[in-house]
């Protein structure tokens, strides 16, 4: 492989209790690619995404992001880092709407302190703009800025999980994760999907790591795929590679 | 220095307009309609309590409504700023060498104590906010209930403000007769400094929620790991939002010991506590306008119900005669069953998170948003 690694992991294992959920995983990420994870469910997909984000830390091994150690830190430090993520079951702020939605996720790079914005001061106003603006442009991408006033659990299936991509880059990510963000999407909105996560790659310059079930995507858009059963990696290589190898035909023609 | 001038001017106006509500309100006092009084000193003393209940209501929303974290600890915070402000005005203005008695005299040592007590019920309230990291739901609820608690005790047996029995001779807000013109002469007591202090707390609050900072606590209420997972530092903001919402109760526990110049830590219990709770659960979770609504309703039900008892008369059938004559001694029953009827046909409170807004009354749109889908239809 070649060049620095955007993100590594080395031996990473966790367990709960008897089940070890990921075992010995190591995973490099380059920079700028759009890198596929699958495996069958329960492979530990999520898993991985929750070692990687600091929701749990690693049982065993060593998780590098931009060449630091990041196993151990708090969720929050690591996206605040440059790594952000969209969750398997819809996690948005029900109570929000669209708009408000996509600008929380923006305070991470707010200008305005405690002080400006209890008293209104003209940094505070500054800053709530360019939060406004530059979300309703991430929103215009993904094609629902007409929503933005509209509570974000009233979207359908779709856009919701259209609208956590939305809000995981206002958090300015060098590396986004996507767990299985084609879930519940028609095969139409899967292609207009796999197209905008080719367009915000090069526009935001993005790193992308893929969790997915539905091959089309994955095959069409991944230049990479690593392929987990049990949390163990057996297989990696590009879509064409990972296809063919008869351990994963194996994996999943068995487990379906 | 924008910002400073800013914030005088609001002041300023701020206190111009108090003045001249008190000054109003008081001179009512000297008025009569149809035999009996419009306001009576019984009648403002219930008004600076419901102003006492709004800044506590608000300032609780805060953690309870915009973070989401359950605290039963505000009557605690509110008797950590009274007692320190009390003592402070207290030693001062009745020590050894006190103060000369005008308003340039005695002023910095009322401000200087309220703050002194703000900050010392912060202090608390970050103790408090502690647990909040590692707690949630009922937990949190039990452990802050008990920090209330163990303050109240501890209050209880320092003997220099009295111990049990209460703490008794705290100095009240004096008269200060300071804007005259044109035969109008203003005052500035304690209706001025509670009606000033809820303008205070509302700004405040308000402020910081429709903000950054106001989104990622309620980012925190509405999803925790999402939170987490988008930057935003839970443990930080929540322990923040209980700092913020104690030095407000504080402020508020410090008008309270001024009013009545008096405090006694019973006063303190979780019930204090628990009431507040169901100002804002009552009024509307998540809502300043909600706070506000369920702290007037609530302190005020007992005047409520005695003036709709008042309203007998000759000309209505006996039976409602009856019945209004029997409110008021029915004041816990229609409490609890009001709670009730809330819980059942409006769990969101009788606003819900609705705010009022003044922009939004005018039809005119404060922020410059594309139209909603509905709006377009319209
Ligand atoms: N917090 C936890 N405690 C105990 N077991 C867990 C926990 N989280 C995940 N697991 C287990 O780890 C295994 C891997 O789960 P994970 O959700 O990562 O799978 P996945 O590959 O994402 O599957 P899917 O494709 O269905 O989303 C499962 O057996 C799951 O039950
Ligand atoms: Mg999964």
């Amino acid at each position: 492989m070649s060049g620095q690694a955007i993100l590594e992991t080395n031996n990473c294992t966790i367990r709960f209790g008897g089940l070890t959920a990921v075992n010995e995983l190591n995973l490099s990420i380059q920079p700028n690619e759009i890198f596929g994870l699958i495996g069958p469910n329960g492979a530990g997909k999520t898993t991985v995404f929750n070692l990687l984000t600091g929701v749990y830390a690693p049982t065993e091994g060593v998780i590098k992001f931009l060449g630091q150690k990041v196993d151990g830190l708090k969720p929050c430090k690591i996206s605040a880092m440059g790594m952000s993520r969209t969750f398997q079951n819809i996690r948005l702020f029900s109570s929000m709407t669209v708009l408000e939605n996509v600008m929380t996720a923006y305070h991470v790079r707010t200008k305005q302190s405690f002080v400006d914005a209890i008293f209104r001061s003209s940094k505070h106003q500054t800053d709530e703009k360019a939060q406004r603006d530059f979300s309703l442009e991430v929103l215009e991408i993904f094609n629902l800025a007409q929503f933005a006033n509209e509570q974000a659990t009233s979207l359908p299936y779709g856009s919701q999980r259209r609208l956590e991509i939305a809000r995981a880059l206002a958090t300015n990510p060098k590396l986004l994760l996507l767990d299985e963000p084609a879930a519940g999407m028609n095969p139409q909105e899967s292609v207009e999907l796999m197209h905008l996560i080719g367009s915000i790659r090069e526009r935001f310059k993005l790193t992308v790591v893929l969790v997915e079930h539905n091959m089309k995507v994955v095959m069409g858009i991944c230049e990479r795929i690593q392929v987990i059963e049990y949390g163990k990696s057996i297989s990696l290589g590009t879509p064409q590679e990972v296809k063919n190898d008869p351990k994963v035909i194996e994996a999943y023609l068995g487990a379906g | 220095m924008n910002t400073l001038l800013r914030i005088l001017a609001w002041l300023g106006a701020s206190i111009v307009a108090v003045t001249i509500v008190e000054s109003i309100l008081k001179s009512l006092k000297n008025y009569q309609i149809m035999g009996s009084d419009i306001i009576t000193d019984y009648g403002l003393n219930i008004i600076c309590l419901m102003g006492i209940s709004i800044s506590l209501a608000v300032s609780l929303q805060l953690i309870n409504g915009y973070t989401g974290q359950f605290s039963l600890g505000h009557a605690g915070f509110m008797a950590v700023g009274g007692y320190v402000a009390a003592f402070i005005t207290k030693s001062t203005l009745t020590g050894a060498n006190p103060p000369d008695q005008s308003l340039l005299g005695t002023l910095p040592v009322y401000i200087f104590a309220l703050c002194a007590g703000a900050l010392a019920a912060a202090i608390a309230g970050l103790i408090v906010g502690i647990p909040s990291l590692r707690l949630k739901g009922d937990y949190l609820a039990i452990v802050t209930l008990g920090f209330g608690e163990i303050i109240r005790l501890v209050i209880e047996n320092i003997e220099a403000v009295g111990g049990p029995r209460g703490y008794i001779g705290i100095p009240k807000f004096p008269k200060w007769t300071w804007l005259s013109a044109g035969g109008f002469e203003g005052t500035f007591s304690s209706l001025s400094w509670i009606f000033l202090f809820i303008i205070i707390t509302i700004i405040v609050v308000h402020n910081i929620v429709e903000s950054s900072f106001g989104r990622s606590l309620v980012a925190i209420r509405d999803n925790e790991i999402a939170a987490e997972a988008m930057g935003i530092d839970t443990s930080f903001y929540k322990v923040l939002a209980f700092t913020i919402s104690a030095a407000l109760a504080g402020f508020a526990g410090g008008l309270y010991a001024h009013l009545y110049g008096q405090l006694v830590p019973n006063t303190f219990n979780f019930v204090r506590s628990v009431e507040i709770i169901i100002m804002i659960v009552f009024g509307g979770m998540g809502s300043i306008t909600g706070a506000v609504l369920g702290a007037i309703i609530l302190t005020g039900l007992p005047e409520w119900l005695r003036i709709m008892a008042g309203l007998r008369s000759d000309s209505l059938p006996s039976w409602i005669n009856k019945s209004l004559g029997y409110l008021p001694d029915l004041r816990m029953i229609i409490y609890s069953s009001l709670l009730i009827l809330i819980m059942l046909v409006r769990p969101q409170g009788i606003l819900g998170n609705y705010e009022f807004s003044l922009s939004k009354l005018l039809g005119k749109s404060s922020k410059n948003l594309p139209k909603t889908t509905e709006e377009k239809k319209a």
